[in-house]
């Protein structure tokens, strides 16, 4: 990971040697959806490398194809154009190194919290001993415990955040895919999540691709934040956040350097909100 | 207030009237009185024929009740996983559906005679629809995301069906079932009340037929409580099986 972080706080000189070592490429990639008939462009012209244990937060406005680079990384859709490689393969079909995690958890209702966290691992054909050994620990990696037995209707929002980010490692996907997971939480919940995603994906050394509209967030979490603009969309920008990468979230709101990040990217951001709004408007 | 005591009340009111109002104002032929009704139920419970023919009714309606969910339920899959299949068949499901099913009695009397059996056809014909059509429902209800999600983890299309899909449109076809049950009876009793000699449908057209106002009215009671307790028995699987629901209702509703 020292190696990525030099990467990025030196991004003229490292940059061949970064593409050479990448997890995830994006090569010139776009993507149309057809919708009734009418071909419909979301993004074009995407070239992107991310490393292994890369933490990458990505901003935008709505509708400028953010989702959409999640889910070409899953492989859930294949790019129009353009090529899209993971750890050296072009990705087709479901990238099963990929986990998922969006606004709702998309846990299971009618199974408890060691009934969803299980059922990646039985799906995997996990044995029973062995399985309940590894959702122990799961539990108590996200702080659950005590709640083992409660189905989701029974918990707090941020419980079943904990128990979706549980099932999302059980399978240990050596990426996580993040679709504005944290939105629907409060302020101080949100605050407490993106402390415990921070301290797993270092310590479990996962690469984090993180969709966001807050960018606050972005800066918090992000070893780099991409900016997404436009109509299709593309990447306008590709910020570095030299912040560190064993960050306290709460003590950084008193990080003058925090606030220049996060008010350059309000500067950079501004007008392109402006644009929308315009072009929504016309 | 106590909801129960205050039923009680209504209850014991809506009987005294009737009780009271039975031979003075109206007359007793037409309406009978609950006191004679009760009389002539206890007769019928002590004659054992309430057991007799409740418990044909009973076979009929569980014996169709439990084909036609079966049925409902595994076309309902079928047709839910298999968009192809659906719309190939759609015209045809759509034609029958329409049909009022107790028209298909007198074609059920010629197709398997006035036994049992053509009883039990018509009640599962009945249930299948409403059982199918909440199924299928289920099936497609089922979120795109959540199965996308599963994929990533590896999931083939059993671990899909099982996992997913299946316990998802449960509860789809639980409403089903409990829509069913009044229904069910309909079949079964419409059966009797067509054809029979046996039966609660039977007993009821008896006592008509020899205008027993009172001996209809038991048979009515009898039919409710068979009702009741049929719906009571499908609550009681479900929570069996759906225990995440049990407390849903307790909790105070929340936005």
């Amino acid at each position: 990971m020292p190696v990525a972080l030099k990467a990025i706080t030196t991004p003229a000189g490292a940059e061949r040697d970064e593409r050479a070592s990448a997890l995830i490429q994006f090569i010139g990639v776009s993507k149309s959806f057809t919708v009734k008939g009418v071909a419909k462009q979301a993004s074009h012209s995407i070239n992107l490398s991310i490393e292994k244990g890369e933490v990458v937060t990505v901003v935008g406005p709505s509708g400028c194809g953010k989702s959409t680079l999640l889910n070409m990384v899953a492989g859930l859709f294949a790019p129009t154009e353009g090529q899209v490689v993971y750890n050296g393969k072009a990705v087709c079909g479901v990238n099963g190194r990929t986990g998922y995690m969006t606004q709702s958890d998309h846990l299971l209702p009618w199974r408890d919290v060691v009934g969803n966290i299980a059922v990646p691992l039985e799906i995997q054909g996990m044995p029973k001993v062995q399985r309940r050994e590894r959702i122990q620990e799961l539990i108590k990696l996200v702080g659950l415990e005590g709640f083992e037995k409660s189905y989701p209707s029974q918990l707090s929002g941020g419980m079943r955040k904990r128990a979706a980010l549980a099932r999302l490692l059980a399978y240990d996907p050596e990426t996580l895919l993040m679709d504005e997971p944290f939105a629907a939480l409060d302020a101080q919940l949100r605050m407490r999540m993106q402390t415990e995603l921070i301290r797993l994906s270092r310590r479990l050394n996962k690469t984090v691709i993180f969709v966001t509209h807050d960018l606050d967030e972005a800066v918090a979490l992000g070893d780099r934040c991409l900016i997404f603009a436009g109509r299709p969309g593309t990447i306008v920008k590709d910020v570095p956040i030299p912040l560190g990468e064993e960050r306290n979230i709460l003590q950084l709101r008193k990080d003058p350097r925090y606030h220049q990040l996060c008010g350059d990217l309000w500067d950079f951001m501004t007008p392109s909100l402006n644009d929308a709004a315009e072009g929504n408007r016309a | 207030m106590n909801i129960f005591l205050g039923r009680l009340a209504i209850f014991i009111t809506l009987f005294a009237t009737w009780e009271l109002s039975s031979g003075p104002l109206i007359d007793p032929f037409f309406v009978s009185s609950p006191s004679e009704i009760a009389g002539k139920f206890y007769e019928l419970v002590i004659s054992g024929r309430l057991f007799s023919h409740g418990g044909i009714t009973v076979v009929e309606t569980l014996a169709g009740f439990v084909l036609g969910a079966t049925v409902g339920i595994g076309v309902g899959l079928l047709l839910g996983r298999n968009e192809l299949l659906a719309k190939l068949l759609d015209p045809i499901l759509v034609s029958i559906y329409s049909l009022p099913k107790v028209a298909l009695a007198p074609l059920f009397i010629m197709w398997f005679g006035i036994g049992i059996e053509m009883k039990i056809i018509l009640t599962a014909t009945i249930v299948f629809f409403l059982v199918f059509l909440n199924t299928y429902s289920g099936v497609r209800a089922v979120d795109r995301e959540q199965l996308e999600i599963l994929r990533l983890m590896g999931a083939r299309e059993h671990h899909l069906i099982t996992k997913v899909v299946f316990p998802s449109a449960i509860q789809w076809v639980f409403t089903g079932l409990k829509l069913s049950v009044p229904y069910a009876l309909i079949g079964a009793i419409v059966g009797e009340i067509m054809a029979s000699n046996r039966g609660l449908g039977y007993l009821l057209q008896d006592a008509a037929g020899q205008l027993d106002t009172a001996g209809v009215f038991a048979a009515l009671v009898a039919i409710i409580a068979l009702a009741l307790l049929l719906q009571a028995i499908v609550r009681m699987v479900e929570t069996r099986l759906m225990p995440w629901k049990k407390d849903l209702g307790d909790r105070e509703a929340s936005v």
